[in-house]
C-alpha cells in the first residue's frame, strides 16, 4: 500500500493535534473523572483532548486524500530560531544575576546576529539605546522593580 | 433620553485629563505600530497588558482600545504611501489607495481614508451605545447552559468567517481550551498539568502565549524574508480631495460603514473580512468597475470605512456578553480580569463609568486620529525608513521585559520563548494563532459553565438542547459550519479572500 501525502502541511498539523490531544486525554486520567452531574477535574479536559485527537486524525487523513490540495512544509531556518529564542532565554536566565541593564544589552546584541545584515556598530548602539529606553520607560516611568545591577556588585 | 444621559456620563469620564492623555497615547502607539510592518496590535497589546496593572482600569482599557483602532489608521497610511499594508485589514487599501498615490493624489487618498474612518467611527460608536443595553438585557436571562452554547457559537463563528482550513482552526480552538485547563482547578483545587512546576499552578498567562505566538514567531518569519526594498512615495500632495473624488467616495463611505458595522458584531467577522466584502460590493455596483485597481476613490474609501466600523462594533459582543470575537478583544477581556472586572452583561450596571467612558473615548480617539494623523503623515513616513534589523531587537526587548513584569518571574520569559518556537512551527503548518488565543481566554469560563449547566440538570446532557435559547444558539453554530462546508459557498468564501 502506498499512500502519497499530498497536503504535507495539513498532514503534519493533524499528527501534531493527535499527539497533543492524546497527551492531554491521558494526562486527564490521572485526575478524578467524576460523573456528568458532579464532574471531577479530569472530566472536561479528557473529552476536550479526545475531541482534539479525533479531529486531528480527520485532518491528517483528509490530507492524504486524492483530492487534497498540494502543499509542502517550508524549510525551518534553525539558525534564526536558535539565535533569537536563545538570546531571549539567555536574557531570562541571566536577568536575576546580572540585572536588567546588562541582560537587555546582551539580548539586543546577540539577537542582532539573526539579521543577515549584521553590523557591530549598529548592534552596540541599538543595545545602548534600548537599555536607556528601558531605564526611562519601565524603571523611571512606570516604576517597575527589577534587579538592576549584577547581584555580586550591589 | 437615557442614551444621552449615558453618553454624558461617558464623556464626563473620558474628558478627564488623565483619560484623554491615555487615549492619545494609545492612538499614537497604535498608529506607530500600524505604520511599522512586522508588528501588529496583538503583540503590542500583550506587551502593554502588564502596564495596565498600574493604571486605573478605565485608563488602561481606553489606551488598549486606542491602540486597536489607531493601528487601523496607521496600517492604511503605509498601504497608501508605500503599498505595504501595516495591518491585514489594510491589504485591500493598497489596491486603489496606492494607485491614487501613484497618480499624485496621495494626500487626497489619506484624507479620504481618514474622513471615511472617522464617519464610520462616529456611526459605530452610536450603534455601540444604542445596541449594547438591550443586548445585555437578553444576556441577563442566560443560564450556564446558554452561556456554554453562546461560547460555542462565538468560537465557531470566529473561525468560520476567517480564512484558512476550518477543521484546523477548530483544532486550534480545542488546543487553546486545553491550554486553558493548565493550572489549579477552581472547583477541586487540584493542580492540572503542572508537571510539578509551581509556576504552572497559576495557569499559563495569555499575554505569554500572545507574545510568543504573535510576537516572536512573527519576527522569525520576517527575518527569513530578508529586507524588502520600500517603494516610497515621498510626495504627499494636497491633503484635500477634490469635488469629483469626494462625490465618488461619499456613498462608498456610507455603504462601507453599514457593512462593517454589521460584520463587526459577528464574532471573528472583524476588520479584515469587512474590508474585503466592502471592496467586492463597491466593485459590483459601480458603473465603471474597470477603474477599480487604478485609483478609484470608492475602492479606497469603502473598505477603509468598513474596517474601522467593524473594529468598533466588535466591542459590542465583548462589552455586552463578555465574548471576544477576535484576538484583540480576547486580550481586552484579559485586561478586565486583571482588574477583577468579570466581563459580561453586568459590566454595564456594576461599572457604568468604565463602560460608557470606554465608548465615549472611542469617539474622541477617532477625532484625535483625524486631527493628528494628517499633519503627522511626514513623520510616519520617516519612521518607515527605520530598518528592521534595528526594530526587531526593540520588539524583543519590550516583549521580554513586559513578560517579566507580569509576575517578576523568569519562568514566564522561558515559556514565552517556547511559545515562540511553537508559533513558528504553526506558521509553517498554516495553523492560525488567533483561534488558539480565543480558546485559551474562554477555556476556564467554558468549563465552569459546562459543569454548572450539567450540575443543574443532574448530569442530563439534553439540557443544552431542551432549553430553547441554548438550542437556538447551538443550531446557529451548526448552520454556520454547514454553510461553509457546502461546496458552492466554500468556493465563494475562498474567492472573497483572494480577491485582488
Amino acid at each position: 500500500m502506498n499512500i502519497r501525502i499530498k497536503n504535507q502541511q495539513d498532514f503534519w498539523s493533524g499528527i501534531m493535534f493527535v499527539l497533543i490531544g492524546v497527551g492531554f486525554a491521558l494526562g486527564a486520567t490521572k485526575y478524578s473523572m467524576g460523573t456528568a452531574a458532579r464532574m471531577g477535574p479530569g472530566y472536561f479536559p479528557f473529552w476536550l483532548g479526545t475531541c482534539l485527537a479525533a479531529l486531528g486524525a480527520f485532518v491528517a487523513l483528509a490530507a492524504t486524500s486524492r483530492k487534497a490540495e498540494e502543499t509542502e512544509v517550508e524549510r525551518f531556518d534553525w539558525s534564526i530560531i536558535l539565535i533569537l529564542l536563545g538570546s531571549v532565554a539567555l536574557c531570562g536566565l541571566l536577568l536575576d544575576y546580572l540585572g536588567v541593564y546588562i541582560s537587555v544589552f546582551l539580548l539586543v546584541f546577540l539577537s542582532s546576529f539573526a539579521s543577515h545584515v549584521f553590523n557591530w556598530k549598529v548592534a552596540v548602539i541599538n543595545g545602548l539605546f534600548l537599555v536607556g529606553f528601558v531605564w526611562l520607560a519601565f524603571i523611571k516611568g512606570l516604576g517597575l522593580v527589577f534587579p538592576l545591577w549584577p547581584s555580586f556588585i550591589g | 433620553m437615557e442614551l444621552f444621559e449615558h453618553l454624558a456620563l461617558g464623556f464626563s469620564v473620558a474628558f478627564t485629563l488623565e483619560n484623554l492623555a491615555y487615549c492619545l497615547l494609545g492612538c499614537l502607539l497604535g498608529t506607530l505600530i500600524g505604520v511599522l510592518p512586522g508588528i501588529g496590535p496583538v503583540p503590542t497589546i500583550a506587551m502593554l497588558l502588564p502596564i495596565t496593572y498600574v493604571l486605573p482600569p478605565v485608563a488602561g482599557l481606553i489606551m488598549l482600545a486606542g491602540i486597536y483602532y489607531g493601528a487601523q489608521y496607521g496600517g492604511s497610511t503605509t498601504a497608501v504611501l508605500v503599498a505595504l499594508p501595516g495591518e491585514t485589514s489594510a491589504v485591500v487599501t493598497v489596491l486603489d489607495g496606492h494607485q491614487m498615490a501613484r497618480n499624485g493624489r496621495a494626500g487626497a487618498a489619506l484624507a479620504l481614508a481618514a474622513i471615511g474612518s472617522f464617519f464610520a467611527g462616529c456611526v459605530a460608536t452610536v450603534l455601540l451605545a444604542g445596541f449594547a443595553p438591550p443586548l445585555a438585557e437578553v444576556a441577563f436571562k442566560f443560564g450556564p447552559a446558554e452561556y456554554f452554547s453562546l461560547m460555542v457559537l462565538g468560537l465557531i463563528g470566529a473561525v468560520v468567517l476567517a480564512s484558512g482550513s476550518l477543521p484546523k482552526a477548530i483544532c486550534m480552538i480545542l488546543l487553546g481550551l486545553l491550554l486553558g485547563m493548565i493550572g489549579t482547578d477552581v472547583n477541586s483545587g487540584v493542580a492540572r498539568y503542572d508537571f510539578g512546576i509551581p509556576e504552572l499552578q497559576d495557569g499559563i498567562d495569555f499575554a505569554v502565549v500572545a507574545m510568543g505566538v504573535f510576537g516572536f514567531a512573527e519576527i522569525m518569519s520576517n527575518l527569513e524574508l530578508r529586507d524588502q526594498r520600500v517603494d516610497l512615495t515621498d510626495k504627499v500632495g494636497k491633503l484635500y480631495p477634490n469635488a469629483q473624488e469626494f462625490k465618488e467616495a461619499a456613498p462608498a463611505i456610507v455603504r462601507g460603514t453599514a457593512l462593517g458595522s454589521a460584520l463587526g458584531i459577528l464574532p471573528g467577522g472583524g476588520a479584515v473580512l469587512s474590508s474585503f466584502a466592502s471592496y467586492t460590493l463597491e466593485k459590483k455596483i459601480s458603473k465603471n468597475p474597470e477603474r477599480f485597481g487604478k485609483g478609484h476613490p470608492a475602492g479606497l474609501a469603502g473598505p477603509e470605512s468598513a474596517n474601522n466600523a467593524a473594529a468598533q462594533t466588535s466591542f459590542i459582543p465583548l462589552l455586552t456578553l463578555g465574548i471576544p470575537g477576535n484576538a484583540v478583544t480576547a486580550l481586552m477581556i484579559g485586561a478586565m480580569t486583571i482588574h477583577n472586572i468579570q466581563p459580561g452583561p453586568q459590566v454595564m450596571t456594576s461599572h457604568p463609568e468604565l463602560f460608557w467612558g470606554l465608548i465615549a473615548s472611542m469617539w474622541i480617539g477617532n477625532l484625535m486620529l483625524v486631527v493628528l494623523n494628517l499633519p503627522l503623515v511626514g513623520l510616519w513616513v520617516k519612521l518607515l525608513k527605520v530598518p528592521y534589523r534595528i526594530l526587531f531587537p526593540a520588539i524583543l526587548v519590550f516583549c521580554t521585559v513586559g513578560v517579566y513584569s507580569l509576575n517578576y518571574n523568569v519562568f514566564d520569559i522561558l515559556v514565552t520563548a517556547a511559545f515562540g518556537l511553537v508559533g513558528y512551527i504553526w506558521m509553517k503548518l498554516r495553523c492560525e494563532g488567533a483561534p488558539l488565543l480565543l480558546g485559551l481566554v474562554l477555556g476556564p469560563m467554558m468549563e465552569e459553565n459546562f459543569r454548572r449547566a450539567l450540575l443543574l440538570a443532574r448530569g442530563d446532557y439534553t439540557t443544552f438542547v431542551t432549553r430553547p435559547l441554548s438550542l437556538s444558539l447551538l443550531v446557529l453554530a451548526a448552520v454556520l459550519v454547514l454553510l461553509v462546508t457546502l461546496p458552492s459557498i466554500k468556493k465563494k468564501r475562498e474567492e472573497t479572500f483572494v480577491e485582488e
